[in-house]
C-alpha cells in the first residue's frame, strides 16, 4: 500500500509531467480524440443501420392459413406449437372478422356502406391466420418448411427476396463494423505507444537518476501512469461530447428537413446510443493511456 | 562494510573493465580510489550500486552479497547507499529543495519528516539560502553540494562519490572534499573515485591505486585506520 501523501505527490507529479510536456501531451490527446471520434462515428451509424435493418426485419412475418374445416381447438393447437419455435419473436392470430375490418379500414374507406352490404356475409370468412414475426430472418425458409407440414394448415404466405437481403447486408454491415473497429484500436494504440515512447526518451536522465537513489519502478512509473490516464480521459470525453451534440443535430436536421423519410428512417435515441458509447470510450481511452504508459516504461525501468 | 572477492567483470566486447580484483573496506574508512581513465575505478562503483553484475567474483555491501539482492530488492539496497556524481545528477526542473526531498519521497517518508530533514541537510551544506534556486542557476560546487544532501538524506552508512570534483575549479573541489571529510567524521564510510591527484595527496588517506583492472597498489592513509586488510 503507497501512503497517501505518495498518491499526492505522484498524481501532481503527474500533472506537472502532461504540463511540461505540452506538445506531447497535446499530441497525444488529438490522436486518442480522432480516433475515438471515428469510432463513436462508426458506431452511431453502424447501430443506427442496425436498428434499421432490425425494423424492418420485424415488419417481415409469415401468414399462416387453415384448412377450411380446422376446428377452433386445431386452431389453437398450431398456435401453440408456432409460440414455442426458438425462431419465432411473436405470433398473432388474426380473426376472421378482424381480417375483414383490417381490410374495409383500407379499402372501404368513406364507403362504409358498401362494406355494411356485407355485414352478415363475411368475404373473408376463410382468412383467419397466424402472423408470425420472427427473431431471426436468416431462419424464415426453415419455418416455412416446418409449417407446411403442419396438420390443418392450408397455405403459407412468405417474404423471401426481402428476408434474404436484410439478412445479408446486416452480417456485412457487422463485419464491416467489427473490422473498422479493431482497426481504430490499433492505430490508436500504436500512436500512444508511439507518444509516450518519445516522452520517455526526454525523461530517459530522470529516470536513471530516481533509480539510482533508490526508487521503486511503481515509484518511478506512478506519475507517467497518471499521464496517460489522464491524457486518455480527456482523449476520449473530448470525442464524446462532440459526438453527443453532434449526433442530436444531424438527428433533428435529418427528422426537420426530411420529413418523407420519418417513416423509413427512426433514429435510435442519443441517450441509448450514448450509454453504450461512454463507458465504452472512456474504457477504451483510460485502457490504452494506462496500458500504453505502463508498457513503454518497462524497460527504461531496468537500470 | 564492502568487499571485493575476486571480481571480474568483462563487458560484452571483450574488455577487462575489472580483473579478479579483491580488496576490503571498513566501517568508518575513508577511501580513494585512483587510475587512469579506463583504469576501471568508476566500474567498481557501478559494481557496487549493482548497475552492473560482475562477470565473476563476489560483491559484499553492509555485509550483503549483493548478488544475492533481487531486482524487486534493489531500490531498498540502494536507499542505503548514497553516491555522488562528476556531473551532479539532479533533477533539472526542481529546485534544490525538491531534488534533496526527492531522496525522502522515495522511501515514502511522512511529509512532516521532509520538512524537517531537507532545511537541516541543506544548512549542513551552507546552502540553505538557496533551497529554491533551480540546478542551473547554481555554480558547480553548489549543484555538488545538493548532490550530497540528497545523497546523504537518507542517513545512508556509506558514500560512493564518482569524481565528485571532476567538474570544479580548485577552490570548489576542496570544499566539497572538507564536506567529504565532515561527513566521514559523523560516521559515514565514504569511497571517493578519483584521478585528482594533488587533492588525493594533501588529503593523505587511503589509497588504491588501479591499473588495467588491477590493484597494484593499496596505501594507507596517516589517519587512524590501521585496521584495513591490505592484499
Amino acid at each position: 500500500m503507497i501512503s497517501i501523501s505518495t498518491f499526492l505527490y505522484n498524481l501532481r507529479q503527474g500533472f506537472v509531467n502532461i504540463w511540461r510536456n505540452k506538445m506531447f501531451s497535446l499530441a497525444s490527446v488529438a490522436t486518442m480524440t480522432a480516433c475515438i471520434f471515428l469510432l463513436g462515428v462508426f458506431y452511431s451509424i453502424g447501430s443506427n443501420f442496425n436498428q434499421m435493418v432490425h425494423d424492418a426485419e420485424e415488419g417481415v412475418a409469415v401468414t399462416v392459413f387453415f384448412d377450411e374445416d380446422a376446428s377452433d381447438e386445431q386452431i389453437t393447437k398450431i398456435g401453440k406449437a408456432i409460440g414455442d419455435r426458438e425462431e419465432v419473436a411473436r405470433v398473432e392470430f388474426v380473426s376472421a372478422e378482424q381480417a375483414w375490418e383490417d381490410f374495409k379500414d383500407v379499402y372501404f374507406e368513406g364507403n362504409e356502406e358498401a362494406a355494411e352490404s356485407f355485414k352478415e356475409d363475411n368475404p373473408l370468412a376463410k382468412s383467419a391466420n397466424y402472423e408470425i414475426y420472427l427473431a431471426d430472418v436468416a431462419e424464415q425458409d426453415e419455418l416455412v418448411e416446418y409449417l407446411q407440414g403442419l396438420d390443418g394448415v392450408r397455405e403459407v404466405h412468405q417474404s423471401e427476396v426481402a428476408a434474404r437481403t436484410l439478412t445479408d447486408f446486416n452480417s456485412l454491415l457487422t463485419y464491416i463494423s467489427i473490422g473498422v473497429i479493431i482497426i481504430l484500436i490499433a492505430v490508436a494504440v500504436f500512436l500512444i505507444s508511439n507518444t509516450v515512447t518519445v516522452g520517455i526518451a526526454v525523461r530517459k536522465k530522470e529516470i536513471a537518476i530516481m533509480k539510482l537513489i533508490g526508487a521503486t519502478d511503481r515509484f518511478v512509473r506512478a506519475p507517467f501512469v497518471v499521464e496517460g490516464v489522464v491524457i486518455g480521459l480527456v482523449g476520449s470525453i473530448i470525442p464524446l461530447v462532440l459526438l453527443y451534440f453532434l449526433y442530436k443535430a444531424i438527428m433533428s436536421y435529418v427528422t426537420d428537413r426530411f420529413i418523407a423519410l420519418n417513416s423509413m428512417v427512426s433514429f435510435i435515441p442519443a441517450n441509448e446510443v450514448f450509454r453504450f458509447l461512454i463507458p465504452v470510450s472512456i474504457l477504451l481511452g483510460v485502457g490504452i493511456g494506462y496500458v500504453g504508459s505502463r508498457f513503454t516504461l518497462k524497460r527504461h525501468l531496468k537500470v | 562494510m564492502i568487499e571485493l572477492k575476486h571480481v571480474t567483470k568483462k563487458y560484452e566486447e571483450g574488455i577487462h573493465a575489472v580483473n579478479d580484483i579483491s580488496l576490503h573496506i571498513l566501517p568508518g574508512e575513508f577511501v580513494f580510489i585512483v587510475g587512469d581513465s579506463g583504469s576501471g575505478k568508476s566500474t567498481i562503483i557501478k559494481l557496487l550500486l549493482k548497475e552492473i553484475e560482475p562477470t565473476k567474483g563476489r560483491v559484499f555491501v553492509n555485509g550483503k552479497d549483493i548478488g544475492l539482492i533481487s531486482h524487486r530488492q534493489i531500490p531498498k539496497f540502494r536507499r542505503n547507499v548514497g553516491v555522488v556524481f562528476q556531473n551532479f545528477r539532479l533533477l533539472e526542473d526542481r529546485n534544490v529543495y525538491e531534488n534533496v526531498a526527492f531522496a525522502l519521497r522515495v522511501v515514502e517518508a511522512p511529509r512532516s519528516r521532509i520538512k524537517k530533514r531537507v532545511p537541516l541537510m541543506l544548512s549542513l551544506v551552507g546552502l540553505a539560502a538557496k533551497y529554491r534556486s533551480l540546478p542551473r542557476q547554481l555554480a558547480g560546487g553548489e549543484q555538488q553540494r545538493v548532490a550530497i544532501a540528497r545523497a546523504l538524506i537518507n542517513e545512508p552508512k556509506i558514500l560512493l562519490a564518482d569524481e565528485p570534483t571532476g567538474n570544479l575549479d580548485a577552490t570548489n573541489a576542496w570544499e566539497i572534499m572538507k564536506l567529504l571529510e565532515e561527513i566521514n567524521q559523523k560516521g559515514t564510510t565514504v569511497v571517493v573515485v578519483t584521478h585528482n591527484m594533488d587533492i588525493v595527496r594533501a588529503m593523505n588517506k587511503r589509497v588504491i591505486t588501479i591499473n588495467k583492472g588491477v590493484v597494484v597498489e593499496d596505501k594507507k592513509g596517516r589517519g587512524d585506520f590501521n585496521q584495513y586488510v591490505s592484499l
